[in-house]
């Protein structure tokens, strides 16, 4: 094999290396818990969350619903803030 | 006269030899000191020559003529005369009859700093261009292209291997900073910089001169309303379009003509690779991550073109996109692939907008009205557009005769017509139903002669909504 000489690139990337970062456990325990129903406003995900949420109130659970303003873009700081502040647990509806 | 007096010459060159005695005149006389840059021995019979061997002097001074006669004062410049002129040379000098028997004037020829690529290496060398991305090393064993593929940078195709001189080229094609930040890259929102588009497109196989348009492509993506990030998440196949208009497309060679919107053209083929590159590996957005596109399309490598604007009495999109003319813009559009559309027997104007308008119903599925349906473009080609130009039709008239052609009582694509769910709401009735958003309807003219062939261009179904997804335009700058 031929050898080259050292050769010198530069990286394309934002260089942001993924920090690994553990998952929070899930709670043992839904009881006390906040559950946010976040619907990423597509066509029908109301829907699902609806349902979603009628499942949850049967168990007597506490549940608060959120909705990002369209599909098509990322949800807003104020609406993560938000669920952050407000839950502890959260669902993410897509549906279609 | 103070001063040092100072030439930069090469043997190469004829009129330096042809001065040859003129810089001895002057070097008897006050003093010269010569920087030669090929022939060490050249000019001969000097007390004070000097090698430019790694062309710094000849850098620092920004020789672009061999001769250049200079006058520095505390080493800073006062005073350059390039080629030979008798007399610029002696107000320079200070000196009178400076080469009796010359010629008056001779031009100079181009200093080797200055020949292709030079002054990019040169300003590498010297460290006038720091380049801030990290370094990675490919070892002797390793061959750069596969290290690319290795780290995940390329779209599946070879990437040109991103080294410090061709970054360099790449960014003598805009007269922007390196470290001037471009926009945040979605999905990531990453800070992209002018150098990390750079990279991006030399990977991509850019020439310098398409880089503006390059940076303006990504600036144009990241509006607000174009919502690339959406584009690049969604489960449906399309990805963005580059549409380019105005003079720049002409410069950088750009091909609007046959195959307009395939392979062979390097400015078509590398430009809108380039934006999917800086997306992939600044943004992130990667296929079966985020970009969750569950068919993809072949446009998602690359997909460029320019408009033809050969036709004076034709209004360029930019213009009808509020742009004056003269002025070169790209056009961003969320686009599927394009669909070839084959009409060889429509001759008027009438039944082929009647036509156009059938072949326009099948973009996101044929039942799909306003409202659901994506937008489209319309790549109209010269042999359909000769049956509109003998009319006397132009753009404006030819979109709006397609609107009032795509209309259709809504019972025709009615949810259940055909055994199919898929429609308009029954309730409408036989209420007339349009088919595309008119704010994502491009009409576009572009591709070969001999052949009534013309190309629909389907748009993402993000476009059902404009107040949310529209098409983007944007100028080139420098």
């Amino acid at each position: 094999m031929i050898r080259n000489e050292p050769y010198m690139m530069r990286d394309p990337t934002a260089e942001t290396m993924a920090a690994s970062r553990e998952r929070i456990p899930p709670p043992a325990d839904l009881s006390a818990a906040t559950i946010g129903l976040l619907s990423i406003s597509k066509e029908r995900s109301h829907e699902f969350l609806d349902r979603v949420e009628q499942k949850l109130a049967e168990r007597g659970l506490k549940v608060l619903r959120f909705a990002k303003p369209t599909h098509t873009k990322p949800a807003p700081e104020k609406v993560l803030q938000d669920i952050v502040e407000r839950c502890d647990v959260v669902v993410e509806g897509l549906a279609d | 006269m103070s001063g040092e007096i100072v030439a930069v010459v090469k043997k190469e060159c004829p009129t330096c030899t042809l001065v040859e005695p003129v810089l001895r005149q002057i070097a008897e006389t006050r003093g010269l000191v010569v920087w030669t840059q090929d022939d060490p021995a050249f000019p001969s019979g000097l007390p004070d020559v000097r090698h430019d061997d790694d062309l710094e002097r000849s850098y620092r001074l920004n020789v672009i003529t061999v001769p250049t006669l200079f006058r520095l004062e505390g080493g800073r410049e006062v005073a350059r005369a390039e080629g030979w002129h008798r007399g610029e040379w002696q107000e320079l000098a200070g000196l009178e009859r400076l080469g009796d028997g010359l010629p008056d004037s001779r031009p100079g020829c181009g200093a080797l700093n200055v020949g292709p690529g030079m002054v990019e290496r040169l300003a590498l060398r010297f460290g006038d261009v720091a380049l801030k991305a990290r370094t990675i090393e490919v070892s002797e064993w390793d061959d750069p292209i596969e290290i690319a593929y290795d780290r995940g940078w390329s779209d599946g195709l070879p990437v040109v291997p991103p080294t410090d001189l061709r970054i360099a080229r790449m960014l003598a094609g805009t007269t922007r900073k390196p470290h001037e930040v471009v926009g945040l890259i979605p999905p990531n929102l990453n800070e992209c910089t002018v150098e990390k588009a750079a990279i991006n497109a030399v990977m991509a196989g850019c020439r310098p001169e398409y880089f503006p348009v390059v940076l303006s492509a990504i600036e144009a993506a990241l509006l607000p309303a174009f919502s690339m990030h959406g584009l690049l998440c969604t489960l449906n196949s399309a990805g963005p379009l580059v549409i380019v208009n105005g003079p720049v497309a002409k410069r950088i060679g750009m091909n609007w003509q046959g195959n307009a919107l395939g392979q062979g053209n390097r400015a078509n083929a590398t430009i809108g690779r380039a934006l999917q590159l800086v997306i992939r590996n600044v943004g992130g957005g990667r296929p079966q991550e985020i970009d969750r596109s569950v068919m993809g399309n072949p446009g998602k490598y690359t997909f460029c073109f320019a408009e033809d604007e050969t036709d004076p009495e034709w209004t360029p999109l930019s213009v009808a996109r509020g742009h004056a003319p003269g002025v070169s813009t790209v056009t961003l559009f969320h686009a599927e692939g394009p669909s070839g559309f084959s009409d060889q027997k429509s001759r008027t104007p009438e039944e082929l907008t009647r036509s156009l308008a059938m072949g326009l119903w099948r973009v996101t599925h044929p039942k799909a009205p306003v409202g659901i349906s994506g937008g489209a473009v319309l790549v109209l080609s010269p042999d359909h557009y000769s049956i509109y130009q003998a009319a006397g039709w132009g753009r404006e008239k030819i979109e709006d005769a397609l609107f009032e052609a795509m209309l259709r009582p809504a019972s025709e694509v009615a949810r259940g017509v055909g055994g199919a769910p898929t429609g308009a709401d029954p309730a409408l009735g036989d209420t007339p139903i349009g088919k595309l958003p008119r704010e994502n309807f491009l009409l576009v003219r572009a591709g070969g002669r001999g052949g009534l062939n013309s190309s629909i261009i389907g748009g993402w179904t993000g476009q059902r909504n404009p107040k949310e997804v529209t098409v983007v335009s944007k100028e080139i700058g420098e």
